[in-house]
C-alpha cells in the first residue's frame, strides 16, 4: 500500500510487519515519534508485542538482551545520549550473538547538547561489533528494518539501522508499505539454535579467561564478514519479491565522473540533485554512498574508487585528535596499496548544520583543484568565515 | 512472647516454622541444580544461598544474574555449575534483563519463574535504577540479593550494603578513620516501598526460613524480592567453618532481623528469646576487630533502640 508517512511512522510499520514481540525503548528526540507509533500499535491490538517501558536506554536493551536469549524477535530505538548509554551492552549484544534490530535516528552527541542531526552517535560505536547500515530515504528505513531482521537472524548478529534524525525521521515522504504476506513469506519466524530453556539448559554469559576469550571474538568477527554476503543476497531476494533493492554500495553516475563524492545517509539525496546541476554545467562529478558501513564494503569501495584520482568524503562526524570522519578514516584505509588517489575528508552537517547545495559543490570544486594543487587532507565545511581566521 | 514446638524436632520456637539446619536439610530435595566443581571459596555463604534458592525453585526456572562473585566462581568457560538455563549479562542491569526474560517467556505462554541472583553491590549500588525499574513495572520476577556486604569479586571494596565500622580495602580503618562511617542502606523497605507484593529478609544461619521465603517469593504473582545475608569468610575475616554460626550469631544479636512484608504489611519473623551482645559477632570477624569500645557501644545502643522500637509495636 503507498502511503505518505512521516519517516518514524515507516519505521514503525517494519516493527509490525516483522511481528517484533518484545520492544523496549526510552524516548529521546528525534527517536521519540518510531516508539510512540509502536506504543500505540501495541495499545490498539495492531501490534502482539510486549511493550516495556524501561527507565533507560541501558535497560531498553538490556530488556531485548533478555528476551532475545529467551528465543522471541526484539526492536529498540534510540538516538545520541541514549545510544551512548547504551555502549556497555552493544558490545555484549553482539558477543552473546543476539539478532536484536535497532533503530538509531542520528543526532549529535553533547557537549554541547544538541538535539539536531549529525552522525557522531552511531560512528562513534562502529566496532561494537553491530552491523549498520545508513539510510538514505524513508522507504529504505522500512525495507531495511525488513532486511535487517532477515540478516540479523541468519548470522546471530544485531543490527543496527541509522536513519538521520528529523531528515527522515520528521519527514514526509510517499512510502510503499508492503503486504504482510510478502513480509511473512520472506521472514520466517525467529527460532534460535540455542535459547534459555528449561528443557534443554545453556549457560549464556560464561566468564572466558585467556584460553578462550580470542576464539569467541574470531568467530565473531567471521560471522561479520559473513553478514556483508548475506546481506548481499537478502537484498537481492528482498527485490526480487519486493520490487526493491539498494546493495552494499551505491554508485550514482560515477562511470564517466571526473571526480567523486562519498557520503552515507540522506546527505546523499541533496548530493545526486547537486551531481545532475553540475553536470548541466558541463563537471562531470558523481556520488558513491555506503549504505553498508559495518562490515566495511572494502572490495565495493575498491572496485567504485580506485580509477579515480582525487575522492572527496563527506560525512557528519569528526575523529578528534586525527581529523576527518570515521568514512574518510576508513575509505583511505581501504584504498591503502589499491590506489593512488588524493583522499580528501570534508568534515559537514555537525550538529544539525545545513549542508546547502552551494556547499556540497565547493567540496567538489576543491576535488577538481586537488588534481592540480596541493589541498589540505581535512576541510570542515560550511563554517562561518570569520570563525575560520 | 509465645513459644510453639516444632511438631518434628521438638525445637523451641518463637515462629510458625522451625529454624533448625537439621529439619531444614530433611526437609529439602536431594537433588543439586548447581554442580559441584564451582570456584567459591570455602566456607562461602553466598554459594549456599545459591544452591538452596534452586532447591525451592526446582528445574522450571530461569536465572539472571549481575556480574559478582557468583556469576563468576559458577560460570569459568567452558565449564558451568548451573543445570537450569542462565544469563549474564551485566553488573547494573538484572533487573532489566529478566525483565525481558519474563516477558519474553510471558509471549511464549510459559509458567517458567524467573530468578535474579545478584550481589550487593549489583543490587543496592549500581544495579539499583534497573531493578527499581522492574519492581515499578511489576514484572513478574524474583529477586535474591546475596549480601555479603562489599564487592567481593573486586576484592573487598565498600558498598551500599556495607555496615558501620567495618572495614574494606576502600574503608580503611586509619589514624581519621574506623572504617565505614555510614550506616547499610535500607535495600527491604526501599523494594517494599515500590508496592511489591512480597519482601523479606533472610540469613543462610536459617536456612529453612530461607527456602520458605524463596518458596513463597516465587509463588507470588508480580516482583518479589529477598535480602539474604550471606557471611563470607575471605572478606569479612572469618574461619571458613563459621559461616552459618555466624549467619546465626548476626541474627541472635539483633543486627540482622527477619522479617517479611507482604502486600505492605510487615511481620517479624523471629525474635531472639535474649538478644546476645553484638561484641559477640562483630569479635569474631576481622573487618570488625579495630574496633574501639566506644563504637562497639554505639553499635549495641542502635541494635537495642531498633529492637525496643519492633518489641513495642508486636
Ligand atoms: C559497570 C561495571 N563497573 C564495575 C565492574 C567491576 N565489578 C565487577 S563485580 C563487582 C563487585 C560485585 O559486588 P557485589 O555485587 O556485591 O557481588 P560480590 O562480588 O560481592 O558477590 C565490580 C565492582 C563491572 N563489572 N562493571
Ligand atoms: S569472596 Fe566471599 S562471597 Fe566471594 S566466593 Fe569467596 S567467600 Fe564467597
Ligand atoms: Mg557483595
Amino acid at each position: 500500500m503507498r502511503d505518505i508517512v512521516e519517516g518514524s511512522r515507516a519505521v514503525a510499520e517494519a516493527v509490525k510487519l516483522c511481528r517484533a514481540k518484545v520492544i523496549s525503548a526510552y524516548p529521546i528526540t528525534p527517536q521519540t515519534h518510531i516508539v510512540e507509533y509502536l506504543a500505540e500499535f501495541v495499545a490498539n491490538g495492531e501490534l502482539d508485542a510486549e511493550f516495556v517501558r524501561v527507565e533507560s536506554e541501558h535497560s531498553a536493551l538490556s530488556v531485548c538482551v533478555g528476551a532475545s536469549a529467551t528465543g522471541v524477535r526484539t526492536f529498540t530505538a534510540t538516538s545520541s545520549q541514549g545510544l551512548a548509554l547504551m555502549f556497555e551492552v552493544l558490545f555484549i549484544a553482539s558477543g552473546l550473538r543476539l539478532p536484536i534490530v535497532m533503530v538509531n535516528a542520528n543526532r549529535a552527541l553533547s557537549a554541547p547538547i544538541s538535539i539536531w542531526n549529525d552522525q557522531s552517535d552511531s560512528t562513534a560505536v562502529r566496532d561494537c561489533g553491530w552491523i549498520q547500515v545508513y539510510v538514505e530515504t524513508n522507504q529504505e528505513a522500512l525495507d531495511s528494518v525488513i532486511q535487517a531482521y532477515k540478516v540479523a537472524e541468519k548470522v546471530l548478529l544485531p543490527f543496527m539501522v541509522c536513519m538521520d534524525g528529523f531528515v527522515l525521521t520528521h519527514t514526509y515522504e510517499p512510502v510503499d508499505i508492503p503486504d504482510q504476506r510478502l513480509v511473512d513469506d520472506y521472514l520466517p519466524e525467529y527460532d534460535p539454535p540455542i535459547k534459555l530453556d528449561p528443557e534443554n539448559p545453556v549457560t549464556i554469559g560464561p566468564i572466558a579467561d585467556p584460553n578462550y576469550y580470542m576464539e569467541f571474538k574470531l568467530v565473531q568477527d567471521e560471522a561479520m564478514n559473513e553478514a556483508k554476503r548475506v546481506l548481499k543476497d537478502e537484498d537481492e531476494k528482498f527485490g526480487e519479491i519486493f520490487g526493491r533493492r539498494y546493495g552494499l554500495i551505491e554508485e550514482y553516475r560515477t562511470d564517466d565522473a571526473d571526480v567523486v563524492l562519498v557520503t552515507m545517509g540522506s546527505l546523499a539525496g541533496t548530493i545526486k540533485d547537486v551531481v545532475d546541476r553540475m553536470r548541466e554545467k558541463g563537471k562531470n562529478v558523481g556520488l558513491v554512498r555506503v549504505r553498508l558501513y559495518r562490515p566495511f564494503p572494502k572490495d565495493e569501495i575498491v572496485r567504485a574508487l580506485k580509477d579515480f584520482e582525487v575522492i572527496g568524503v563527506i560525512e557528519k562526524d569528526n575523529c578528534f585528535g586525527f581529523g576527518g570522519g570515521a568514512l574518510f578514516h576508513d575509505v583511505r584505509s581501504a584504498l591503502y596499496g589499491k590506489s593512488n588517489a588524493k583522499v580528501i575528508g570534508f568534515v559537514a552537517g555537525l550538529g544539525g548544520r545545513d549542508i546547502p547545495y552551494w556547499d556540497i559543490e565547493k567540496a567538489y570544486e576543491m576535488c577538481y583543484e586537488a588534481r592540480v594543487k596541493e589541498v589540505p587532507d581535512v576541510v570542515w565545511i560550511g563554517v562561518r568565515d570569520w570563525f575560520r581566521r | 512472647m509465645l513459644f510453639v514446638r516444632c511438631k518434628e524436632c521438638g525445637a523451641k520456637l518463637s515462629a510458625s516454622r522451625c529454624f533448625e539446619f537439621k529439619l531444614a536439610v530433611n526437609n529439602l530435595p536431594d537433588e543439586e541444580l548447581l554442580s559441584y566443581g564451582h570456584r567459591a571459596c570455602s566456607g562461602c555463604g553466598a554459594i549456599i544461598a545459591v544452591r538452596l534458592a534452586l532447591k525451592a525453585s526446582g528445574r522450571d526456572v530461569i536465572v539472571v544474574q549481575p556480574t559478582g562473585c557468583m556469576e563468576v566462581v559458577t560460570t569459568p568457560y567452558p565449564e558451568t555449575s548451573w543445570k537450569v538455563p542462565y544469563i549474564h549479562v551485566a553488573f547494573e542491569n538484572a533487573g532489566a534483563v529478566a525483565s525481558g526474560v519474563w516477558r519474553a517467556l510471558k509471549v511464549l505462554g510459559k509458567k517458567t519463574k524467573v530468578l535474579v541472583i545478584g550481589g550487593d553491590g549489583g543490587t543496592v549500588d549500581i544495579g539499583l535504577q534497573a531493578l527499581s525499574g522492574a519492581l515499578e513495572r511489576g514484572e513478574n520476577i524474583t529477586y535474591i540479593c546475596y549480601d555479603n556486604e562489599a564487592y567481593m569479586n573486586t576484592g573487598v571494596q565498600r558498598s551500599g550494603a556495607t555496615p558501620f565500622g567495618a572495614v574494606t580495602t576502600t574503608s580503611p580503618a586509619g589514624k581519621l578513620s574506623f572504617g565505614e562511617d555510614r550506616p547499610k542502606k535500607d535495600m527491604p523497605h526501599i523494594v517494599a516501598s515500590h508496592n511489591v507484593p512480597y519482601v523479606a529478609t533472610a540469613s543462610v544461619g536459617y536456612p529453612m526460613d530461607y527456602v520458605e521465603k524463596v518458596k513463597k517469593a516465587l509463588s507470588v504473582e508480580g516482583p518479589s524480592y529477598i535480602h539474604v545475608l550471606t557471611p563470607c569468610p575471605t572478606g569479612w575475616g572469618f574461619d571458613s567453618s563459621k559461616s552459618i554460626e555466624l549467619g546465626k550469631l548476626a541474627v541472635d544479636t539483633g543486627m540482622w532481623i527477619l522479617y517479611e512484608i507482604e502486600n505492605g504489611v510487615e511481620k517479624i519473623n523471629y525474635i531472639p528469646t535474649k538478644r546476645k551482645p553484638v561484641v559477640e559477632y562483630l569479635k569474631a570477624q576481622r573487618r570488625f576487630r579495630h574496633l574501639s569500645d566506644d563504637i562497639i557501644s554505639k553499635i549495641q545502643e542502635e541494635v537495642d533502640r531498633v529492637w525496643e522500637r519492633i518489641l513495642k509495636s508486636t
